[in-house]
This record gives C-alpha cells, structure tokens and sequence, in this order.
C-alpha cells in the first residue's frame, strides 16, 4: 500500500517537474511548483517526518509561492524564447543526474538498521534522552539540547538572512508613509 | 482583495485556527511533532493569508516593521540569554541541567525557552521578509 502512495506521489512529481520545465507562462510555472512543494509535503509524511512537512507544506506550499508571484508582478509572466540549441545543456543534466543517481547505489537502503548514521550518537541519543532529557519527542531533545549549538547557528542564520532582505530590499517595508492604493 | 466576500469571510474563519495550530505546535514541540521552527513559518503563513486579503498597509497597522525587526532579535535573544544563564548558574553555554534544581526539570525549562527564541524569530523574519517583497512596487 505504501509503495503505491510513493509510486503515485512520485509519478506526480515527475509530471510537475516536466510541466515546469515546458510552460512558458510564469504564472502557471509558479502555481505550479506550488504544487510540487505539496506532493513532496505529502512524500515527508509518508515517510513519518510530519514536521518536516509542515515546514514544507507553510514555506515551499504557501509563503514561497506567494513571494514567487509578488515577483512576477514586478517583472513579466511570459518565458523568453531561449536562443539556440540546448542540447549541450541537456547532456550536463543527463550526464549529472547519472552519476547521482550512481552514487545512491551505494547508500544503505532506506530504514536500514545496518545503515553508519543509526551507528555513531543515535542509539546513546535514543537510549538515554528519556532520563536525561525527559523530553517525549526525541527529536526535539536532539534539536534543541544535545545540538543546541547548531539550533543556535541556524536561529542566526534565518535572523541574518532576515536582516539582509530587509537591508537590500526593504525600503519600502521600512518608510511607513505610502498609502498609495492597496493589491 | 478585500472586496471578495467569499475569500474573505474564509480567511477570517481560517486565520484564527492557523495561529492557534501554530501555538499548539510551538508549546506541544516536546510531546508531539513540531516546534520551533514549524510553529514560526505556520504563525508566519496565517499572516501571509492575512496580508493577501487585506493588503500590504493593513497588515503594517497590525504589527509595524519596527516591531518586527525587534522581534527577530529578540528571539535569537532569548535563544543566546537561555545558553549564557547556563554559564552563570554554574553550568556550560547552553547546558539546560543547571536552570533549575532538577536536572530533568530545567532541561525542559531550557527546551521550552529556546524553542520558544527559534519561534519567535523564524516567524518574525518569514514575515517580514514576506512584506518586503509583497510592499515593493514596479519601478
């Protein structure tokens, strides 16, 4: 049953991503891969990361779509015709994507328990969080105790990233006269 | 948008129950999934919803950039203050065991504030990010 949702999903994906590449229109292209954000929300929560979905589902689903059209109202929504060829292209991407999906040959299969990453901290991490921690959801008793720091550097990362929008582009976020009309 | 009946009787019956979800995930991150990251862009999402309907000026009246950009700060705050009480209370940077007499306790004490400093700011900059880009007209 499950290998069926994936199936589905996957070849779902594979259409929207063939959909993205051939529309010319950027109003559909963005609607679009919207849409692949919610496929690939769908795909974490069949492999039980509900969180990392709902991140997926807000952010790729919801904010980025809608940020990707307030661009497309500053700029055009019609594709400009490539000039040339692409086959050049076309063989990076065909030779790029073979040897990625070569690599993958090699990686433990998915749940593996043999796999190295459930060998090195994961069973101390598993094992001890209940006493040590108390926390019933493991994950945030990783996130937020045993990697503290990391949670720390990636909280500065998303205020940076913040700081520069509103530095590069924030001139009208920060005036708070123009009142002139309203989308 | 804010002369579309339909979308905007749906967006005010949606945004209430999106912020609560977000709360839920934020304050429930220990026992079920989520936390602070989740809770932040779904509170920053109910605000996207809210801005879509009501325009880019209406959501300003409703919290202004100012106090946005504080809240940015002040969540990495919280986040860098929860680490560094560890130091002062005997402890090491963001070692949560010290924060109160039982270990157990003040690690979850610790986990609460700094989820809480991750909310805070993933919310913050989502938002205001977003208003940067929707507050830009074409040139």
């Amino acid at each position: 049953m499950v290998e069926l949702v994936d199936m589905v999903l996957l070849g779902f994906m594979a259409v929207v991503a063939v959909l993205v590449a051939r529309l010319r229109n950027l109003f559909g292209v963005v609607l679009i891969s919207g849409f692949f954000s919610l496929l690939s929300a769908s795909m974490f929560v069949v492999l039980d990361a509900v969180d990392v979905a709902f991140t997926e589902a807000a952010v790729g689903a919801g904010v980025a779509t809608v940020i990707m059209l307030g661009t497309l109202l500053l700029t055009t929504s019609e594709e400009k015709k490539a000039s040339g060829s692409s086959l050049g292209a076309l063989l990076v991407v065909l030779v790029t994507g073979a040897i990625l999906v070569y690599g993958t040959l090699d990686m433990p299969h998915y749940g593996d328990p043999d796999a190295p990453i459930h060998h090195h901290v994961a069973p101390r991490y598993t094992h001890d969080s209940p006493e040590e921690i108390g926390v019933p959801n493991i994950v945030t008793s990783v996130l937020a105790s045993y990697r503290g720091y990391d949670t720390l550097g990636e909280t500065t990362v998303i205020f940076t990233a913040g700081l520069g929008i509103v530095l590069l582009i924030g001139s009208s976020f920060r005036s708070r006269g123009g009142r002139d009309g309203d989308r | 948008m804010r002369q579309q009946l339909i979308l905007r009787i749906a967006a005010k019956l949606f945004i209430p129950f999106i912020l609560l979800f977000a709360l839920y995930v934020q304050f429930h991150g220990d026992y079920g999934p989520g936390g602070g990251f989740q809770a932040g862009v779904i509170f920053a999402a109910a605000f996207v919803l809210y801005t879509l309907i009501w325009g880019v000026d209406e959501a300003k009246r409703v919290v202004s950039p100012n106090l946005l950009q504080v809240l940015a700060a002040l969540g990495v705050l919280i986040y860098a203050g929860t680490g560094i009480a560890g130091i002062f209370l005997g402890g090491t940077f963001l070692d949560y065991g010290v924060l109160q007499h039982d270990p157990v306790h003040g690690q979850h004490l610790g986990i609460l504030l700094v989820e809480l400093g991750v909310g805070i700011t993933v919310a913050a900059v989502m938002t205001s990010a977003f208003l940067c880009f929707a507050g830009r007209k074409r040139s």
